[in-house]
């Protein structure tokens, strides 16, 4: 394999996922937690091909794909529900949703 | 003998590079993502670390994955993002607004505590079972090689996305039609002024109120 090892790949993974956590948890605004959400995603996502890389098997790839789906499916709910929020006029903060009553 | 050694090496060193800026790329877009008081530029910067993913993805020989990624991440589902910003309007709230608490802090230490379990966890295997890629042929994530996955081995999985999918179609409908349901709602009260209750009450208390006012 020319190039980096698979290590260095998952160093990377480890960090992007690291930093989306970071923002999931300090973000208050709902859309920018979607945001982070995504990239641990994509973290994970990264991690699975540079296994299915090192081990030469295309399952990994299959993973990867079947989490960007699962990943657009999330994304379109949760935005669905930040429209749904935003027009019942509640605030778009996820310190103050404190209430599931609709 | 020595031109093909260093052809070879000059090919590494190039892998090198671009690994190197693609994952430098990577994290700083992401870091970008979590910093940006607005979403829209946060979406901006999440739209570059998907698009310097998808490099590292070429790099690791997925070149179907690269592909959808761009297509489908960076294209179809940020643009939706991108709307859904536009339609709330930029309201931006800066990530150290407030100045630090207890969650803060606590947030902070919960994600570093994830780096380092990882990077310990990824250092451990370093040396040995981690730097022994399988050889691969050439058809490895092409097209091709990945639908005959799809339609053999995981065609399971196959499915239950596509099942995944059309549930999430459905959910979207049905909060949009709820949501505009609602603002209809609202907007038939707003122009019907006799169906307001708060008229009557008022004026009902006000001689009350105006007597214990003197």
């Amino acid at each position: 394999m020319k190039g980096p090892d698979v290590t260095w790949y998952l160093g990377v993974a480890a960090f992007m996922f690291a930093t989306g956590a970071l923002g999931v948890l300090i973000r208050r605004s709902p859309l920018i937690v979607l945001l982070s959400l995504e990239l641990m995603l994509n973290a994970c996502n990264l991690a699975l091909i540079a296994f299915s890389r090192l081990h030469g098997d295309g399952a990994g790839q299959i993973f990867a794909l079947s989490v960007m789906a699962v990943a657009a499916s999330e994304v379109v709910v949760g935005l669905g529900l930040i429209v749904a929020m935003a027009r019942r006029h509640l605030t778009l903060d996820v310190d103050k949703l404190t209430s599931l009553r609709g | 003998m020595s031109h093909l050694v260093l052809a070879a090496d000059s090919g590494n060193v190039l892998v090198w590079v671009v690994w190197f800026a693609a994952a430098a790329a990577c994290v700083g877009s992401g870091v970008a993502v979590v910093s940006f008081s607005n979403p829209f530029y946060s979406a901006l910067a999440l739209i570059g670390n998907l698009a310097s993913l998808a490099v590292l993805y070429l790099l690791l020989s997925a070149e179907f994955v690269a592909a959808a990624q761009v297509l489908v991440y960076a294209g179809a589902v940020m643009v939706m993002f991108l709307f859904v910003i536009a339609y709330l309007g930029g309201r931006a709230d800066a990530p150290w607004a407030g100045g630090p608490n207890v969650n803060r802090v606590a947030a902070v230490a919960a994600a570093l505590a994830i780096l380092v379990e990882t990077l310990v966890a990824i250092g451990l295997k370093a040396g040995d079972s981690l730097s022994h890629a399988a050889s691969i042929s050439g058809s490895f994530g092409s097209p091709a090689e990945i639908g005959r996955l799809f339609l053999t081995d995981h065609l399971l999985a196959f499915e239950i996305t596509s099942v995944v999918l059309l549930i999430a179609a459905v959910g979207g409908v049905v909060l949009g039609a709820q949501a505009r349901r609602l603002q209809a709602e609202e907007a038939e009260e707003a122009l019907d002024p006799i169906a307001r209750v708060p008229a009557e009450p008022v004026r009902e208390e006000s001689p009350v109120e105006v007597p214990a006012a003197r």
